[in-house]
């Protein structure tokens, strides 16, 4: 199922040259507000918890993983080379999760690698706090990478797609409508990192832990292998 | 040999038409361009994301003025200045998907040189592309604004304020347009894949603010008011909120309503036109070298 040359192209598709530089911004940001806040404020595990909570997991983990899960596979759909990798023997599903792998060890290394830091700097892992949202972090990245390389997939402006579930509907409906929170990748990793640290009170989720599971799997494993099948009827179009 | 000898005359024949020149051509460029920003000349796929932003917009306007009428309330529901902060998350999202359009497509087909190979020059290329990309966020920012003052005025409010309200976001939105265009191009020009441009302007644009804000909020809670009014010197949107509370009479969004004063303000209005002035820099020392 993995494929070494398939995976190689991709890591240096997303990392290469300047790309590479947006993904390293945002960790850089995290932890250089997390170092400011501890410096000005000292250490507090609620400001710890709202920081972490408000702007790593709510917008760093996704946007990471928009930009790793299309930019896994969009570019190569977008300029037409993919057709050099589909002409190879190389089974489509075994593309797919090539993509889908490398895809989570970019976003898992530049979001909860960060996360992790930014915690340990903000109070010193003080109530779990930092551990719970780089848990959180980590399972977040399986759920949006492969939510994100099925975008890429579908369609041509998979990232504006994948900007707007997260900004729109995570966030912004998120935080008006509780019903959209039961259907958000967020709530769902909040639930597992909630589980880690038995719950001591400053990691809370709307959502049950077996719920979330369950829904993180099916999530998973029907975004792949719904873009393992999109790739297998992949018609190319010209530019607009 | 005798002179007439030829090969062969197949006619062809010199153009003495006339020639419309280069001012003639930074106008096409312009108007395509903002044509193209939405989505009009363009396939129908493509003018479905512009125009459902441009109809978000004006709905939200809409609603307003028909609460106010129904009301018969002596002021809308919400500022002229305030709109545009309101709406940011839409603006943005128009920004990062319409600018990579503007110039990511000229970059990775090559097609920059074919621009030159006419009778521009750099410097139009760039005023044309930023000129058509501000004009569309003004048109995107600015419409909602004419729907509200319409509104109030068929609301029957009072005509002097409202025009003055009106007046001080027309500014606003156009400083706004210049600053989200400037910055949106020179992230979209930067690279000549369309998705890392879209990302990068909304990283840009929003991201920042979320920075600002979350930390803004924990200055806030320990009582450091100071630093929350100089924090907002640090994303896009809040340099338009500082600037329009220091000088055209919005009231602030800023925690603790530690929105600058004339003073700090002034640094604000500076950093928003050193902001501007260096995105055109930035864009024309781009455009140097390109393409070959």
């Amino acid at each position: 199922m993995y494929h070494p040359t398939v995976a190689r192209l991709t890591y240096r598709g997303l990392l290469g040259r300047r790309r590479a530089a947006i993904l390293f911004v945002l960790p850089v940001l995290l932890v250089a507000i997390s170092a400011a806040v501890r410096l000005f404020n000292g250490a507090d595990d609620q400001v710890a918890a709202d920081l972490l909570g408000g702007f790593a997991l709510a917008t760093m983990v996704p946007l990471i993983g928009v930009i790793a899960g299309t930019g896994a596979i969009g570019p190569e759909i977008d300029d037409g080379s993919i057709v050099y990798l589909l002409a190879k023997p190389v089974k489509r599903p075994t593309i797919i999760f090539t993509k889908l792998i490398v895809a989570i060890g970019v976003t898992m290394v530049f979001s909860a690698v960060p996360t992790l830091i930014a915690g340990l700097v903000l109070n010193g892992n003080g109530q779990q706090v930092a551990v719970a949202y780089t848990v959180a972090a980590l399972v977040a990245s399986i759920a949006y990478s492969a939510l994100f390389l099925l975008f890429g997939t579908v369609s041509r402006h998979a990232v504006v797609f994948g900007l707007v579930y997260v900004l729109v509907w995570e966030s912004l409906f998120g935080s008006i409508i509780s019903g959209a929170r039961t259907l958000s990748v967020q709530q769902w990793a909040l639930a597992v990192a909630d589980k880690v640290t038995q719950g001591e009170g400053l990691v809370s989720s709307d959502v049950s832990l077996p719920v979330a599971a369950v829904l993180l799997a099916v999530v998973t494993v029907a975004a792949t292998w719904f873009a393992g099948w999109k790739l297998r009827t992949l018609t190319l179009a010209g530019e607009e | 040999m005798s002179a007439e000898t030829q090969i062969h005359n197949i006619g062809y024949r010199k153009y003495d038409g006339p020639r419309l020149g280069r001012a003639y051509a930074r106008r096409s460029l312009y108007v395509q361009s903002l044509r193209g920003a939405y989505g009009l000349g363009r396939s129908a796929k493509s003018k479905v994301l512009p125009m459902i932003l441009f109809g978000i917009m004006c709905a939200l306007a809409l609603i307003v003025v028909a609460v106010a009428v129904i009301a018969k309330s002596e002021t809308l529901l919400i500022d002229y200045t305030r709109y545009a902060i309101v709406m940011q998350l839409v603006i943005a999202l128009y920004v990062a998907s319409q600018a990579p359009q503007s110039v990511s497509r000229d970059l990775r087909f090559r097609s920059v040189p074919l621009y030159f190979s006419r009778p521009i020059e750099r410097g139009d290329y760039v005023l044309a592309k930023y000129g058509a990309m501000a004009s569309a966020l003004f048109i995107l920012t600015a419409s909602p604004l004419l729907i509200l003052y319409v509104g109030s005025l068929l609301a029957k409010m009072d005509f002097g304020d409202q025009t003055k309200g009106f007046g001080q976001g027309l500014v606003s939105v156009a400083l706004l347009s210049l600053l989200f265009g400037g910055i949106g191009l020179v992230l979209a020009a930067l690279t000549p894949r369309r998705g890392f441009g879209v990302a990068a302007v909304i990283a840009a644009l929003f991201i920042s603010y979320g920075a600002v804000v979350t930390v803004q909020a924990i200055a806030w809670s320990t009582d450091n008011l100071q630093a929350v009014t100089w924090l907002g010197l640090f994303s896009p949107i809040t340099l338009i909120d500082g600037v329009q509370t220091a000088f055209l009479g919005a009231s602030t969004s800023f925690p603790g309503e530690a929105g600058p004063g004339a003073g700090a303000g002034t640094v604000y209005l500076l950093v928003v036109l050193a902001l501007i002035a260096g995105s055109y820099a930035v864009l024309m020392r781009r455009y140097r070298k390109v393409g070959l």
